[in-house]
């Protein structure tokens, strides 16, 4: 297990946020929690990047023991829910940030940053600003922001929500191939169903901050456990899909 | 409070400019010329009048003598200097307001606005007390050969203390609307605090910093009641603007008096739009 | 902690990262360091202790230094009590004046659509970026002897400058723009929606006003008032240019403050100054619950 929760609780002013949460994931995968609003997925991102701190319970990464280390020194790379794209910097500074903190040398960081800036097809664009740029674009940078430090697992919130319909599709795909060309393991949060069914390998389904069952997108499908699993997930939508997976 | 914030709410009602179905346009429209008018604009016209009528080498003369020009200097560089400690304070009060959690915090928010509720000649002469050779505070800086009170520094130290609420309450609630993720983010990539602060903090408040800054700028030039005491009024040396313009009043010379005025008059309205330009320019980022 | 961690975890998971547990189990600084914190509050109290709080208890101190009796004299001598009157006559104009403007200048620019509002907007601004001391002289420069209707008015024996109208004036011109600046930003964020549907239900200007405008703007018109009120009060350059000093005359509270202080009459200085502070703090405190309502 290269991600390990073990009996997870937080809870916040009161409200319990994640009750006795655990779960592995396998080096290489890519990972959805999915589950309705308030259902503690994001939270459960929080902790693994250390923003948020469990009340009880390991978080283990790599077979070490992480709760008491900042989220900084983790190895992840984090892309938040609207981007968190900083307004004044252009986009090879945003791309740079996480470089010039681990003061790498100029021309290493250049040469790091040109390269991510080719991988997201944005070569001629790094000296724009995130407010020249569309949606999409503003996805791309932050994904080329978090894997600038070539961090060992990607976490992303929502990584779809601040994105119009038409073009969620296409950035799905293209994300999707992304992580699996750079081969990190990564974690996404996500309410949608069919996005958790069609990119991850893996679903974790969260509800009122418990586990309800983690597989396979098509185990999740056929054999849900639980009555709640039966219900949220509306397996007939993917038929199709189980088909082809 | 400057004119940008002003600009980006004109633009959103902009949008329905066809029919005026809102009745009493003429009638506001009216009360607010006229009062506007009668009470700001046609008294304020006064001073281009009368200086319209001095020459044009009379007036050059009257402010390019070197009373008037060391003036000019004094009260421009302690209200730079003043604004500038302003900023500092401003962003570590307004910082301590929003983020921390203590006992008396309340009363510290309350207590911001003190120096615009005070009138200002009851600050000026506690100020002075307080600063002179005797006083509380001058007494313990005048044992290591340091004079507050009648230098430069007096002057700086009442300009700071009528500028303080413009900063914090520029800055105060744009810290608070701040997304915690631009923060978070800089975190996850390793910056730590200090840097995340200086890197990824100061240049979202930096447009609300200007604007606070620039306020307290222009009253720190413009500051008579609180500065006039302990300032002491020696030529040459700690003779503010504001100051002036009063001692040529009460010499009649009133053409003088308004060339003084008509050049500070140009100097704030010259800040103000600086200041709001660089809003403007700033601006443009705020869409991402 | 250490402990705690080595007894939960099974074996394999730890592998062999036992050295690297202990290598991270050093709590980061970052994680919980109040020590900025407490830099940063200590740093905070002792800039506003010095700035603001210091420079009150020098007000009360000083105007307590003779005892009861002569701080009873100086703040019920006579000329305080008239200068106390004159303050708060000259205030209450420019809360009444300014209130009236701002209630009209903030319904037309937030509710109508028309060419220059934007300059118009500027323009109400001004008094906020003009020293108080030019405040005064425009209207010298207007209405004194020197100034272009000076003639008219001797002619019909009116007296502004130097005189009581002129107090009332520059107390005006200075807090000019208060309750305007507040009422603007919420009519605005209000929008029109509201006015525009009880118009075409037929509703007249004043209606509108009364019913659906006014309640939005209740608590900033009376935020407004109050800062407006603490302007006005405390105004000193402005009305120093423009009062002539004359004593139980043109004098206010704040001029009165200067004329005792130039006697070398300090007690007295601080003890009329003691009015004053009681007046901005009981205007403090109205400002503060006033917020706290509003929210």
């Amino acid at each position: 297990m290269y991600v390990e929760m073990r009996h997870i609780t937080k809870t916040f002013d009161g409200f319990q946020a994640s009750r006795d949460v655990s779960f592995g994931i396998e080096k290489g995968f890519l990972a959805a929690l999915l589950g309705p609003s308030g259902s503690g997925k994001t939270t459960i991102l929080r902790m693994i990047a250390g923003l948020d701190r469990p009340d009880e319970g390991d978080i283990l990464i790599d077979g070490t023991r992480v709760n008491d280390l900042p989220g900084s020194k983790r190895g992840i790379g984090f892309v938040f829910q609207n981007y968190a794209l900083f307004r004044y910097m252009t986009v090879a500074d945003n791309i740079a940030f996480g470089l010039e903190v681990q003061k790498k040398s100029k021309s290493e960081i250049k040469s790091r940053v040109d390269e991510l800036l080719e991988l997201i097809a944005m070569k001629d664009l790094g000296k724009r600003y995130p407010h020249q740029l569309s949606g999409g674009q503003r996805q791309r940078v932050a994904f080329a922001r978090a894997l600038a430090p070539d961090p060992q697992l990607l976490l992303l919130d929502e990584p779809f929500a601040a994105i119009d319909a038409k073009v969620r599709r296409e950035l799905r795909t293209w994300l999707r191939e992304m992580i699996e060309r750079v081969g990190v393991t990564s974690i996404f949060v996500t309410h949608d169903q069919e996005e958790a069914m069609e990119v991850a390998d893996l679903v974790i389904l969260t509800n009122q901050g418990r586990i309800e069952q983690i597989g396979s997108p098509r185990e999740i499908c056929l054999q849900p456990q639980t009555d709640f699993v039966r219900d949220f997930i509306d397996a007939k939508r993917f038929e199709a899909l189980m088909d082809i997976v | 409070m400057t004119g940008v914030f002003m600009e980006q709410h004109i633009v959103k009602v902009k949008n329905k400019k066809g029919v005026r179905v809102i009745p009493g346009f003429g009638l506001s429209m009216g009360v607010t010329l006229a009062m506007l008018g009668c009470l700001v604009l046609i008294p304020l016209a006064s001073i281009f009048l009368s200086a319209s009528r001095l020459g044009f080498g009379e007036f050059i003369g009257v402010v390019t003598s070197r009373q008037v020009v060391s003036g000019y200097v004094v009260s421009l560089s302690c209200a730079f200097l003043a604004a500038l400690v302003n900023a500092v304070f401003g962003i570590v009060l307004a910082w301590v307001l929003v983020r921390y959690e203590f006992p008396g915090k309340r009363l510290m928010d309350g207590m911001i606005e003190l120096p615009f509720a005070l009138p200002t000649a009851v600050a000026g002469i506690a100020l002075t007390y307080l600063y002179s050779d005797q006083g509380w505070i001058g007494s313990l800086f005048a044992k290591v050969g340091i004079k507050i009170a009648y230098t430069r520094i007096g002057i700086t130290i009442a300009m700071v203390f009528v500028g303080i609420p413009f900063v914090v309450r520029a800055v105060q609630p744009v810290l608070e609307k701040l997304d915690r993720q631009y923060e978070e983010a800089a975190m996850m990539l390793g910056a730590n605090k200090p840097y995340t602060f200086f890197r990824v903090i100061l240049p979202e408040l930096f447009p609300a910093l200007l604007a606070g800054f620039g306020l307290a700028f222009a009253r720190g030039i413009g500051e008579y009641g609180s500065v006039v005491f302990i300032a002491g009024n020696i030529p040459y040396k700690t003779q503010i603007a504001p100051l002036l313009i009063m001692t040529k009043l009460e010499q009649y010379k009133y053409a003088d008096a308004t060339a003084i005025a008509l050049v500070l008059l140009l100097i704030s309205f010259l800040l103000m739009f600086l200041i709001n330009s660089i809003q403007i320019y700033m601006q443009r980022f705020s869409k991402a | 902690m250490a402990d705690k961690n080595e007894k939960d975890l099974d074996r394999d998971l730890v592998g062999d990262g036992i050295h690297s547990i202990q290598k991270v189990i050093q709590p980061h600084k970052a994680y919980s360091r109040p020590v900025i914190k407490y830099i940063l509050i200590g740093v905070s109290v002792l800039f506003l202790a010095v700035m603001l709080g210091i420079p009150l208890i020098v007000v009360a101190v000083n105007a307590l230094s003779d005892g009861w009796a002569a701080y009873k004299e100086a703040v019920l001598d006579e000329y305080t009590v008239k200068a106390l009157l004159l303050t708060l006559l000259a205030t209450v104009s420019a809360v009444a004046v300014n209130t009236v403007f701002g209630v009209f200048a903030a319904y037309l620019l937030s509710k109508f659509y028309f060419k220059g509002r934007q300059i118009l907007a500027t323009l109400i601004d001004i008094p906020f970026s003009i020293s108080p001391v030019i405040a005064g002289l425009v209207f010298i420069l207007t209405f004194g002897n020197i100034g272009w209707m000076g003639d008219f008015l001797k002619a019909h024996d009116i007296k502004i400058v130097f005189a009581v109208p002129g107090v009332i004036l520059a107390t005006i011109f200075v807090t000019f723009p208060f309750v305007f600046r507040e009422l603007f930003p919420v009519l605005n964020a209000q929008g029109k929606d509201e006015e525009e549907a009880a118009a075409l239900m037929g509703a007249g200007g004043f209606t509108i006003f009364r019913r659906i405008t006014f309640p939005h703007i209740r608590w900033a018109l009376l935020y407004g008032v109050i800062l407006c009120t603490a302007r006005a009060m405390g105004e000193f350059g402005a009305v120093s240019v423009i009062s002539g000093h004359l004593r139980g005359k043109t004098n206010t509270l704040p001029l009165h403050v200067e004329i005792l202080y130039n006697e070398f009459n300090t007690t007295a200085a601080f003890a009329v100054s003691s009015i004053l502070v009681i007046l901005a703090v009981l205007i403090l405190i109205a400002r503060n619950i006033v917020e706290w309502k509003r929210k």
